[in-house]
Order: structure tokens, then C-alpha cells, then sequence
């Protein structure tokens, strides 16, 4: 077991130096987080704008269902999505457990209800503000759906990196469906919650600061989309 | 005013290209309640295709539903809205209504201008063309770039006029306009509006300014408790209304 100070300055010195290790865990990190929010928003925003625009049967218990959704907890989605895709599951035959697609498929399933609960309540604000007018102007629905996605595309992008911000943070998830296999599924919060509990306090170290600084990196970026909102009169 | 020449937006003859005219309008007995609440109790109005009519009546008097109504943003609870026979949506198409809060979208000047040629499936440099005019026209050619959202009240009232002008309607609604604008802003307003209505623009202004009525009006309703009080010629009307409702409003006596 190392000293804390031993461990602190031997991360330091992992992430100064960009360690080959390291860095490959934190782009796989990014890579199926952002491809896990990228196909959550290709489901989520449509989906968010069909349950603000359109009219119909079981609407409102399908808002409630989404919005429940948006608690789920991470590990029973990997626990979910490893019982289809375990070799005796309805999916074993696509070969996916543990590999970098089964964690972007949980990490979707996770978060595109973040997405779609979040847009659909951005998209119905506006689309409250704008329906007189669209009504007046003959709007067809696509019409509709595209002007209101182009005029809450600041609020939208908020909504997208909530999503990231949710994603790339869970353990529960990718840990069950990965496996945190080393050079293969080994992302940063799965190698945090394993390398500590092994002792090698240092890697486990240095991905919590890459970690913190992605999440206030994320935070950063709200800030920016907020204020970028604010110059175009976007309020 | 109206010998100027023709601007790109403007149509000599409103309905020389069109195959149906949508005038004269015949309202019977036209009702709208909300729950228990009656807001308009039996409207009977006609108007031909010609001129300015100036809705006026106090306040809940029903006058921005009745345009809502005519308009066909909201369904009647009774009665019958007719123009000329053509349906509903053919009707609405024609026509543009101007709210007295204008709703903007989050854009630039002169991209809402663009949506609304856009959405009717103009060429790109017809949209360009008519956008130039029409921002001209209204005096915001130079807030072209300017995020829509920025401009004062006056500016965006005369905007959301130019975006109602955009789609060339034969009849254009409007909400009390300058219900919220200094006077210059609301002389601005009536100017263009006059030139649309010269022009052969049927326009239905309701206002609660009673000399805006007088400059304007061609013939005036008079909305009373869910009805027309009044229906008369601009003239006749101001010298001598007949209804104790009209009367006692022009006389500024407030009239429930
Ligand atoms: N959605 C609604 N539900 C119930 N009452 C309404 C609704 N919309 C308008 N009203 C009522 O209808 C009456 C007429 O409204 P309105 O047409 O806006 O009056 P105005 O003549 O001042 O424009 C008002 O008393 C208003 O409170
Ligand atoms: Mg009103």
C-alpha cells in the first residue's frame, strides 16, 4: 500500500507525463460516453419533440414513464441489458458482452431518457410561446418541429451535455456489461471504483483528476452555451 | 399614399391570382363559452371585401377571441363563420393576424422575415428580394442582423407587421398593436397598415384608442356582453352612436 503523498505525486507525474495507460482508458472513456450521448440525443430529441407537439392517447402516461425513466438506476440498466446480451440472452449472438458497444448501449439507455424528458420540457416551453403564431402561419409539423429544435438549440445543448455529464461519470452500468477488461473495456470510473480497491491509489488518482476536470469542463461548457444564449437574445 | 410604386410584396389586385375569394363574410350567431362562461353570445356580422374595420368594445368584451375566431386559430362552441365558402384552412392561409404581444422568434431580423417566405416555399432569392423590401417598408432594413428579441416594442410590433405582410394576405388581423407603443410608434404602425389597406388589403384592427379608431375606421363594430352592439359606417357611428354601450364608451364612461 502506497502513502497518500506517494500516490498523489506519482499521479501528477501520470497525467504531466500522459501516460500510454492512462490515456487510453480516459479516450475510451470519451469515446463511448459521446457515442452513447450521440445516440441518445438521435432518440431522445425527436422523441422529446413528438411528446411536446403532438396530441395524443396515452401521452401523459407516456411523459410520466419518461421522466420515471430519468432515475434509473445505472447498474440495474447493465444488469438489464447484460440478460440480453449474455450468451444465453435474446442478443448473444451478436457477441457484444463485454466490448466497448454493450457499454454504449447501456450508456444509451441510461441517459436517452435524460434526453428525451429534458428536450420534451424545453421543446413544449417554446412551442407554448410560438403555437398561436405557427397556427396563423400554416406551419406544417415538420415545419413546426424544425423551428422549434432551431430556436431551443441553446437550451438543447445544455439538455445533450447533461446527458454527457450523466454518462461519462456512471459506474454501474458500464461495469457490469465491460467487465473493466484491461486495454479493452477499462474505462475511467470503472478503473477508479477497481484500481483503489487493488491498491494502485495512483492510476486511480490520476483518472479522478481527468474525471473532475471533464466534469467541470461540462459545466463550463453549460456556462458558455448559457452566456453564447444570453448575446443572441436567446431568452 | 396608395399611387406609390408597387413594392415585390405587394399585389396590385389581391385577387386577380387567386381562384376563389374568400369575401363577402357572413358570421351567424357565432358563440364561444368556456365552461360556464359565455364570451361571445350570438355574433352576427357581415363584411364585404373592401376597407378597414375597427373592432372596438371594453375590455373582456371577447374582441381578441372574435378575431381568433374569424381568423381560425379557435373553434366556435355555436354558430357559423362563413367566407364565401371556403374552408378553413384555405381561409386561415389567406390571412394574417398580428398579436398584441408580437411572438418572435429567437432569430435575427431578417430571419424572420426568411422563415415565413421559406415555409411557403419561395426561392431563395425571391425570399432574399422580398425580405430587403419588406424591412425597408416597415423602417428596419438597418436591425437586419440584429436578434430579433432586442428590438424595442414599437421596433418588434413593425416587424411582426412585416412578417404578417410577407405572406401577402388578403385580410389581416390585428390585436390591438399599439396598445403598448408611444404615438410615434403607433403612427408608424397605422401608416403601414393604411397603404396595406389602399392597397386591397381587407384589414380588421381592434383598438381601444378611440382616435385611432376615428383615422382608421372605415365602419366600426361595437362589441358588447358577447354581441355586436353596433355595426356602422366609421362616420355615422362617431357622430352618433346608437347604442347606449357605444355611446357611454365614447364618452369615456366604462362600460361593463
Ligand atoms: N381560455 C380561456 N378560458 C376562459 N376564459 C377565457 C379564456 N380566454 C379568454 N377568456 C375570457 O374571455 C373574455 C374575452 O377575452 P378577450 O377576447 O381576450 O377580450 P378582449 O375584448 O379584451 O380582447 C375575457 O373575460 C377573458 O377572461
Ligand atoms: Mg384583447
Amino acid at each position: 500500500m502506497q502513502g497518500i503523498a506517494e500516490a498523489i505525486s506519482l499521479a501528477l507525474e501520470l497525467v504531466l507525463r500522459a501516460d500510454a495507460d492512462l490515456l487510453e482508458i480516459v479516450v475510451l472513456s470519451l469515446r463511448v460516453s459521446l457515442t452513447a450521448t450521440l445516440t441518445a440525443c438521435l432518440i431522445g430529441l425527436p422523441l422529446g419533440a413528438l411528446l411536446a407537439v403532438a396530441r395524443f392517447p396515452g401521452r401523459q402516461a407516456a411523459i410520466v414513464v419518461v421522466n420515471a425513466l430519468m432515475g434509473l438506476p445505472p447498474v440495474v440498466v447493465g444488469l438489464l441489458v447484460y440478460l440480453h446480451l449474455s450468451r444465453a440472452g435474446p442478443l448473444g449472438f451478436l457477441g457484444l458482452l463485454y466490448t466497448p458497444s454493450a457499454m454504449i448501449i447501456a450508456q444509451t439507455i441510461l441517459i436517452a431518457p435524460i434526453v428525451t424528458a429534458l428536450s420534451r420540457q424545453v421543446l413544449e416551453d417554446l412551442h407554448g410561446e410560438y403555437a398561436e403564431q405557427f397556427r396563423s402561419l400554416c406551419l406544417s409539423r415538420s415545419q413546426m418541429v424544425g423551428a422549434l429544435l432551431w430556436d431551443g438549440r441553446f437550451s438543447l445543448m445544455t439538455v445533450a451535455l447533461a446527458g454527457f455529464g450523466r454518462a461519462v461519470a456512471e459506474v454501474g452500468a458500464v461495469i457490469v456489461v465491460g467487465g473493466n477488461i484491461d486495454h479493452l473495456t477499462r474505462v475511467m470510473t470503472t478503473a477508479i471504483a477497481l484500481e483503489t480497491s487493488r491498491g494502485d491509489l495512483a492510476l486511480a488518482l490520476a483518472l479522478g483528476m481527468v474525471l473532475l476536470v471533464i466534469a467541470l469542463g461540462v459545466n463550463a461548457a453549460v456556462q458558455g452555451v448559457r452566456i453564447n444564449a444570453a448575446r443572441h437574445a436567446h431568452v | 399614399m396608395s399611387d406609390a410604386a408597387i413594392l415585390p410584396f405587394e399585389r396590385a389586385e389581391p385577387s386577380a391570382s387567386l381562384p376563389r375569394p374568400i369575401f363577402p363574410l357572413a358570421v351567424r350567431g357565432l358563440a364561444l363559452s368556456y365552461g360556464a362562461t359565455q364570451v361571445l353570445a350570438g355574433v352576427d356580422l357581415d363584411l364585404g371585401a373592401r376597407g378597414c374595420t375597427v373592432v372596438m368594445g371594453p375590455n373582456g368584451a371577447g374582441k381578441s377571441l372574435l378575431l381568433k375566431l374569424l381568423h381560425g386559430l379557435i373553434a366556435p362552441s355555436g354558430g357559423v363563420i362563413d367566407w364565401a365558402g371556403q374552408s378553413p384552412s384555405e381561409v386561415t392561409r389567406r390571412q394574417a393576424l398580428v398579436f398584441q404581444r408580437p411572438v418572435l422568434l429567437r432569430r435575427s431580423v431578417g430571419a424572420n422575415i426568411d422563415f415565413v417566405l421559406k415555409a411557403r416555399g419561395l426561392p431563395r432569392a425571391t425570399v432574399r428580394e422580398r425580405r430587403t423590401a419588406l424591412l425597408a417598408h416597415v423602417g428596419l432594413a438597418e436591425k437586419t442582423d440584429l436578434p430579433a428579441r432586442r428590438l424595442s416594442g414599437g421596433e418588434a410590433q413593425r416587424l411582426a407587421l412585416a412578417r404578417a405582410l410577407a405572406t401577402e394576405p388578403e385580410v389581416l388581423f390585428l390585436d390591438e398593436p399599439t396598445a403598448s407603443l408611444d404615438p410615434a410608434s403607433a403612427l408608424a404602425i397605422e401608416e403601414i397598415v393604411t397603404r396595406a389597406r389602399d392597397l386591397g388589403t381587407r384589414v380588421i384592427f381592434v383598438t381601444h384608442d378611440v382616435g385611432q379608431a376615428r383615422r382608421l375606421a372605415d365602419d366600426v363594430v361595437f362589441l358588447h356582453r358577447g354581441r355586436v352592439a353596433e355595426h356602422r359606417p366609421a362616420e355615422a357611428f362617431f357622430a352618433a352612436p346608437r347604442s347606449e354601450a357605444a355611446a357611454g364608451y365614447l364618452a369615456g364612461r366604462i362600460v361593463v
